[in-house]
């Protein structure tokens, strides 16, 4: 079991610039998956790359991880153009890889190893990602929160500076989920820069400190996860069903939300807007009060649902 | 009845895939064409000649007023000048029989040869002399045992498929899942990657194939005339630019379906044209030539050499010279053309 790790941050002390990326342009011939993508992460933090499936945020990944080339633009490692450096001490795990079959997670992690100068204390890594009972066993026969940990683990093999995380999550259970997050928070802890690309908006709301929302290929908003909200809402979301209403809500401002079948109120008076609304509303019963999140902020930024 | 439409599903879903992979469908369909037409060329005609007999004459011309013998069909007639030429060739069997017509006439023919036996009958049976008339001369040396001299050809044959398949088409299934790339993120280049899959397919082959021949040697006796080391280094030399070959191919093709296209229409010329089963000698000169570009056929005839004649490194340095080339041809163009992703 893991601990809960307490990370502690200093505004006022600047950390370097782990990673930088340069107007990132991608086009393919019949799509531009990339247009003039440009951010930077601060050592230490894990930045996240939030978007719906084919927003460009895995193309931007692979682009700096160096497995898919620009049509245009840089990329920057502590001030340098990515280079053999760079591939020395960067882990990625991909949404999805292939490890060779009839071999054990034990002689994986020992192949990997041996591909870097930089490399990891291998009991350790097998002690943070769990897989102590599993080093014996073929990596076919592994479940798919046991191969996410093998992977990540693989990402690991050479103590890396910088983590890349592709969707690491997608296909888990909750509870796989959840030990995951925890796994990663500790990667932090011991001070990794982690870049996650996910499509989970309460993932990125977790292990995040600063995320990048992308949408067809550009960046549509940057930002601490905590402080984008504010910018975007004050106060609290109020949702009925569309099917409650008695008539168009005249007089109050309010976003209908079509995916859902619901009507979403923004207010900073709770006590008020109810009273407006009661008598528009069949049953107040189905009322719900909650706080804005990342994936109200991303339809707002959007038009458009992050499964769409 | 979910079954039977569970099956029509996925049944449907391959036939789609594989006809939608233009590439994989296109080989599909010309490979046999191609070979068809190349064997045609190569073995068709009025008749292939079945067997090959050598006339003892000056002339390049066979005089076919000589003896009725040597107006038999389907038997290839080559003018032999030399004979102490020749008589290795009946050894080792690249003539089937060897004929000298002239005052008193007389013929060579291997005892282990099947063709020979067959050629001589016909020999004896031809003609207004009686058999007597020719006189059978014994074969100087040992004459080579169709085991002997076809054993090369099949732990060629072997080492062929293992190192092509074995490679190849192992790069492309890398390449499709996604293990390539995964290999990519790391500090490994592609010409490391490139050699550590040489090395060890090498490896193996080299292991195996000494069992394998080990193996053979002690229960059948088979003839060893060179030394053992020569014949390994010509191994060694041969799989590395047979590899070489299964990791150019797999270089950038995603598809194991293209693969495999691409692989067969290797396979089956060098089955063919390399002289796995039987010899080339009756062949015309251009296929002949043509068999070179193989380094297969340098490989059994370098092997043959060392195993049958007792050739030295010396003597079979051409071989492995071509086989030494070929081989850095094939490696440099593979990783200058090497791709790790799919797209």
């Amino acid at each position: 079991m893991l601990a809960v790790a307490i990370v502690i941050r200093y505004p006022y002390a600047p950390m370097p610039t782990a990673l930088e990326a340069r107007n990132l342009v991608k086009q393919y011939p019949d799509i531009l998956a990339v247009n003039d993508v440009s951010f930077s992460v601060p050592e230490g933090i894990c930045f996240g790359l939030l978007g719906p499936n084919g927003a460009g945020k895995t193309t931007t990944v692979e682009i700096i991880e160096g497995v898919n080339q620009a049509t245009s633009g840089s990329v920057h490692y502590y001030g340098e153009p990515v280079g053999t450096r760079f591939r020395q001490e960067i882990g990625i795990q991909f949404q999805a890889t292939a490890l060779q079959d009839n071999i054990t997670v034990l002689e994986t992690l020992e192949m990997f190893r041996r591909l870097y100068d930089r490399q990891a204390d291998l009991g350790k890594v097998i002690a943070d990602c769990s897989l102590g009972d599993l080093l014996d066993r073929d990596n076919r026969k592994l479940s798919g929160g046991q191969r996410q940990r093998l992977l990540l683990a693989v990402a690991l093999v050479n103590r890396p500076r910088l983590i890349f995380l592709d969707e690491p999550t997608t296909g888990l259970d909750p509870q796989a989920r959840r030990n995951f997050w925890e796994l990663v928070q500790k990667i932090i802890a011991d001070g990794a820069t982690v870049i996650l690309t996910t499509h989970y908006m309460d993932e990125a709301h977790v292990l995040c400190d600063e995320i990048a929302i992308m949408d067809e290929g550009r960046i549509v908003r940057q930002g601490a996860p905590d402080a984008l909200l504010r910018e975007q809402y004050e106060g609290l979301i109020i949702e009925l069903p569309l099917a409650d209403l008695r008539d168009k809500l005249e007089g109050v401002e309010h976003t209908v939300i079509e995916t859902k079948g619901v009507v979403e109120v923004v207010s900073t008076d709770v006590r008020q807007s109810l009273s407006e609304l009661s008598g528009h509303v069949t049953d107040l019963n189905h009322i719900k009060i909650r706080q804005p999140n990342l994936e109200d902020l991303f339809i707002d930024l959007t038009g458009h649902s992050l499964r769409a | 009845m979910s079954s039977l439409q569970r099956i029509y599903a996925v049944f449907r879903a391959r036939n789609r895939e594989f006809l939608r992979d233009r590439a994989s469908l296109a080989w599909n369909l010309i490979l046999p064409v191609a070979l068809v037409l190349g064997l045609a060329a190569v073995f068709g005609g009025e008749g292939r000649d079945q067997y090959t007999v050598g006339v003892v004459q000056e002339s390049d011309i066979i005089d076919e007023s000589q003896h009725p013998f040597l107006e038999t069909k389907y038997i290839r007639f080559v003018p032999v000048p030399d004979l102490d030429d020749a008589l290795v060739k009946i050894e080792r069997h690249r003539l089937d029989l060897l004929v000298e017509f002239g005052e008193e006439g007389r013929y060579w023919v291997n005892p282990e040869s099947p063709k020979g036996y067959f050629v001589e009958r016909v020999l004896l049976q031809s003609g207004d002399r009686e058999p007597a008339d020719i006189r059978r001369e014994p074969v100087s040396g040992d004459a080579v045992g169709y085991t002997d001299w076809v054993l090369p050809g099949i732990l060629g044959m072997n080492m062929m498929f293992s190192c092509l398949f074995g490679v190849g088409y192992v790069v492309v299934r890398y390449r499709k899942n996604g293990f390539l790339k995964r290999l990519r993120a790391t500090p490994l280049t592609s010409l490391e990657f490139i050699i550590a899959q040489v090395a060890s397919r090498m490896t193996l082959i080299m292991v195996i194939t000494t069992i394998v021949y080990t193996g053979t040697h002690l229960l059948l006796d088979t003839r060893m005339e060179g030394s053992h080391v020569t014949l390994f280094i010509v191994a060694a030399v041969g799989a590395i630019s047979m590899i070489s070959l299964g990791l150019l191919v797999a270089a950038r093709v995603t598809s194991e379906e293209l693969a495999g296209g691409f692989l067969n229409m290797i396979n089956w010329p060098m089955m063919l044209l390399s002289g796995v089963w039987f010899s080339l000698e009756g062949a015309g000169p251009f296929v002949q030539q043509l068999a070179k570009i193989f380094p297969l056929t340098h490989v059994l005839d370098s092997a043959r050499a060392v195993m049958l004649d007792g050739a030295t490194l010396v003597d079979v340095a051409p071989g492995l010279l071509a086989l030494t080339a070929m081989s850095a041809l094939f490696l440099g163009l593979g990783a200058w053309s090497f791709r790790w992703g799919p797209k």
